[in-house]
């Protein structure tokens, strides 16, 4: 597997055409790129405006997350908000407060947006600009108090509420309280980052300024990401008959290294909406010729019917079920391959993409048998994805010798329950 | 005394048979429990560790560093054979089917939907204001539970490279510790760690026990894997929220742990990192732990950051719940404010509760465990006295470090609350 550095330095460069980097150099402003796609969704593009802004060198940023420039004093809805828009893929504007590298803490427009993937959908980049607000707080100081972190209106009301007190008193020698307390005490009044606690709200100009150097930057990537061939959009373009998992699901699945495909139920023909590196390596197809193929795309006439019917049987009652079947590569050899079959949920328990995704009938493709009807399923709609995972009979593993093949098969179904279950929460699970 | 009654949790397919008797038939005693009975032959897998000197710092973060370790610990082993548990029914419920959300809000509380867990049993009492009882073995123990129960034992190598065997027998004079599950999970993952299982154990903490905590969490090197004591271990599928409240660095021990404040957090307690040595850490948040249960103070610990950071949190919540001081209110949602509901993993048994979830209520929640400042002011500075000072004057090391004083933050917390103690289940060693 390829290096997490490798991946953040050929991020950019496997997007875009080669020039790319040129044209953003020349764009005006303080922004970052991110890429979703790797693990700890690192930064992979920092401007000069930026760098300067917050006093780092490029190599002390990309490969980072953004949340870098954070500290104390910011507003922790705020950052809950851009990390819901993040899973959302959906841009966002809020004021930020972070910090430079000397550590000193200053207000910025903070405007965020994602970049679609015309191919296949999915966010693959995070672009954002950060404006720095140069006006006063709107707020005077005795209303948005040092005692108040977070300058959110209603961050700590709910304190008040809560005086009692626990009457018991500590029992042993009481010799000391005060020294230490004097201790503790005397370091907390340093005044240092007053000002930063107190609202801020950007002018329109600076959010102006926010939309306008977000589109310039939307304009060059979607020019440069032409020129690959690889064109990408501000707006997530539906790819028929998928409904994806959206960009952080994707990343943590990305980081689960056995052969394994998700699978839509919900759709007649069952589509296969994920399909991970190892099973491309196992199957020899490539990932365009995979996605929104019914899920049993392996398996030919020789496979056993009866076989394939527990498969559908397992599904359509959210049951897990493990069985050998005799399946097909691309290049036409066949293998035992030995699957464990199980349904994951969403956390939310709550219908997620099930509407939209009913728009979209998946075309046949040729030399495909016509779909049997899928009788409703008898699960509850918080199954999300039945997972498959793949075993080549008599594969050995190297990196897990004495772990028997089955609790591999196993471990990789609880790592796909684990990612999904994670990425589909959300504040009040809107999907 | 003071006494309090609560539904047990269930952790143990085997403690509900407690009362009925009826035993299935096997060998032994017929339940293939981990007692001599039937333990002639028994072998489960076996992960020995690397003695780790030093968590991972935290410039890793971004750039995952490879760990050489003979199995995926965490991926494979640990959530593989606890897969395999739930595809054998193992558990009472399906708790990936148990709706959860974040609450919105600075906090990122996790409001859980949990009708399953707590059913079908009588609430049982707790005596509440002795933080050490005496190991009894007429009760429920981990002894009991049957060996499907259990994941794999976890030990420490002897040689310094780690291994794994996926068949070892079980040598009780080795006294082994096992990774259970819960039968009654929070979260996906959710095991038990179960120290030295055969020396039977009370609940508490010591020096060892603490070790291999950290060892596990060392081991399982994932951010989403935490370890909290005086009730049970969890897999939290989202990272990193709940705790993200700011801290105030108080002092650095000579063994290099630095010891912070936790603010703007409802429940009051001490942040422990650092450390020279993974075994300094460890020593200093035992101490801690032992002090505060020799001088009868309840508490939780929470080991988060893949062993980087530990929460230590007194409270007095059961206390608070025998003196009838905790509101109606509080009380009629029936949640165990345990070490997962104060780091922010809140378990709710009524749909109205999930429903109506928001921060302020979680906020009001945590606020009735924590201690009140005053009493935290006393209760942290005798540990202070107590263990931390000593480590500073006793200690061997040569660059005795002076306490820096030099914090980011400001402001001083000036509300207030009141607080209490939750006693998890009195079994056996919980931990993780
Ligand atoms: C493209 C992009 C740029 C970002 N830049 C910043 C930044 O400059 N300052 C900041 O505080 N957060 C920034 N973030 C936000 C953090 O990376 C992170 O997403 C946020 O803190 C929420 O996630 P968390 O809850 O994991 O911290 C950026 C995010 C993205 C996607
Ligand atoms: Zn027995």
């Amino acid at each position: 597997m390829e290096s997490q550095l490798e991946l953040i330095e050929q991020s950019i460069i496997s997007r875009y055409s080669n020039r790319v980097y040129e044209a953003l150099d020349e764009l005006p402003g303080n922004f970052t790129i991110t890429d979703p796609c790797i693990y700890g969704h690192p930064i992979v593009f920092a401007s000069h405006g930026f760098l300067e802004m917050f006093g780092y060198s490029k190599e002390e940023v990309v490969g980072r997350n953004g949340k870098m420039f954070q500290g104390q004093g910011t507003c922790r809805r705020t950052v809950m908000e851009i990390r819901e828009a993040i899973r959302a893929e959906r841009a966002i504007q809020v004021s930020l407060l972070n910090y430079r590298k000397d550590e000193t803490p200053f207000w910025i427009l903070f405007h965020m947006s994602p970049v679609f993937s015309e191919e296949h959908g999915r966010a693959i980049n995070f672009v954002a600009v950060q404006v720095p607000i140069i006006r006063k707080p709107l707020h005077p100081k005795h209303n948005h108090g040092r005692h108040q972190f977070c300058s959110c209106e209603d961050g700590f009301k709910s304190r008040d509420i809560l005086l009692g007190s626990c009457r018991r008193e500590v029992c042993t020698k009481p010799l000391v309280e005060s020294s230490h307390e004097a201790a503790f005490e005397a370091v907390l009044d340093s005044d240092r980052g007053v000002e930063a606690e107190q609202l801020c709200e950007a002018s329109e100009l600076e959010k102006q300024k926010a939309i306008t150097s977000i589109n310039n930057i939307l304009s060059v990537l979607t020019r440069y990401s032409a020129l690959r061939g690889k064109s990408v959009s501000e707006r997530r373009c539906h790819v028929e008959g998928q409904s994806l998992p959206n960009s952080a699901l994707v990343t943590s699945l990305g980081r689960i290294e056995q052969s394994f495909i998700l699978i839509d139920p919900y759709l007649p023909s069952m589509p296969i909406v994920y399909a991970s590196e190892a099973f491309l390596k196992l199957t020899g197809y490539d990932r365009h010729e995979v996605l929104g193929r019914k899920h049993r795309l392996l398996s030919n006439s020789c496979t056993d019917s009866s076989t394939l019917l527990q498969i559908n049987e397992s599904i359509r009652n959210a049951k897990p079920c493990k069985l050998r079947i005799l399946d097909q590569r691309k290049d036409m050899t066949s293998f035992w391959n030995l699957i464990h079959i199980s349904p994951v949920r969403n956390a939310s328990g709550k219908v997620i993409l099930i509407i939209s995704r009913w728009n979209f009938p998946i075309p046949r493709r040729e030399g495909e048998p016509q779909h049997i009807l899928f009788p409703i399923p008898n699960f509850s709609p918080s199954v999300t994805y039945f997972v498959e995972v793949h075993m080549e009979e008599g594969y050995v593993n190297q990196d897990g010798r004495m772990l028997s093949p089955e609790i591999r098969q196993l471990g990789t179904i609880a790592a796909v329950k684990v990612a999904v279950r994670s990425a589909t929460m959300g504040p009040c699970s809107s999907g | 005394m003071l006494r309090i009654k609560r539904v047990p949790t269930i952790v143990s397919n085997y403690q509900k048979e407690e009362a009925d008797g009826s035993a299935r038939s096997v060998g032994g005693c017929g339940r293939n429990c981990l007692r001599e009975c039937c333990m002639q032959g028994a072998k489960l897998p076996l992960y020995a560790y690397k003695r780790a000197n030093k968590v991972g710092s935290e410039k890793a973060l971004a750039v995952d560093e490879p760990r050489e370790a003979p199995v995926a610990f965490l991926d494979s082993l640990l959530l593989g054979e606890w897969e395999d548990r739930m595809a054998r029914g193992l558990f009472r419920y399906d708790v990936t089917a148990c709706e959860t959300k974040v609450i919105p809000g600075d906090y990122g509380f996790v409001a859980q939907l949990n009708e399953g867990r707590h059913l079908k049993k009588r609430p049982t009492e707790f005596q509440v204001d002795k933080v050490l009882q005496p190991f009894d073995g007429n009760k429920f123990n981990f002894t009991k539970v049957g060996q499907e129960e259990v994941l794999f034992q976890f030990e420490a190598s002897e040689d310094s490279e780690a291994y794994f065997t996926p068949a070892a027998p079980i040598d009780v004079e080795n006294t082994p510790s096992f990774v259970a599950i819960n039968v009654s999970p929070i979260e996906y993952g959710h095991v038990l760690l179960i120290p030295r299982i055969f020396e039977c154990l009370p609940q508490r903490i010591d020096y060892e026990s603490f070790l291999l905590a950290l060892h596990m969490a060392v081991e399982a090197g994932s951010p989403y894997f935490r370890l909290g004591y005086n009730s049970l271990g969890a897999f939290a599928t989202i990272n990193h929220l709940h705790f993200q409240a700011p801290t105030k660095k108080i002092t650095i021990t000579s063994s290099g742990v630095k010891i912070s404040e936790l603010l703007k957090y409802p429940v009051r307690g001490l942040v422990l990192e650092g450390g020279n040595l993974l075994q300094d850490l460890a020593k200093m948040v035992s101490d801690c732990c032992i002090f505060l249960q020799d001088t009868n103070i309840p508490y939780n610990v929470l080991i988060a950051d893949s062993g980087r950071r530990i929460f230590v949190l007194p409270q007095c919540y059961a206390e608070k719940q025998a003196l009838g001081e905790v509101s109606s209110e509080i009380l009629d949602t029936q949640v165990n404010p345990a070490v997962w509901e104060i780091s922010g993993h809140i378990v709710l048994k009524r749909r109205e509760d999930y429903d109506g979830a928001s921060e302020e209520n979680a906020w009001r929640l945590l606020a009735e465990v924590s201690l009140s400042e005053a009493r935290f002011a006393e209760v942290k500075a005798i540990i202070f006295e107590a263990v931390v000072s000593a480590g500073v004057a006793g200690g061997s090391d040569m660059h005795l470090q002076e306490a820096e004083l030099a914090p980011k933050e400001v402001d001083p917390i000036n509300s207030t609350t009141a607080s209490a103690m939750v006693t998890g289940n009195h079994e056996c060693m919980v931990l993780q």
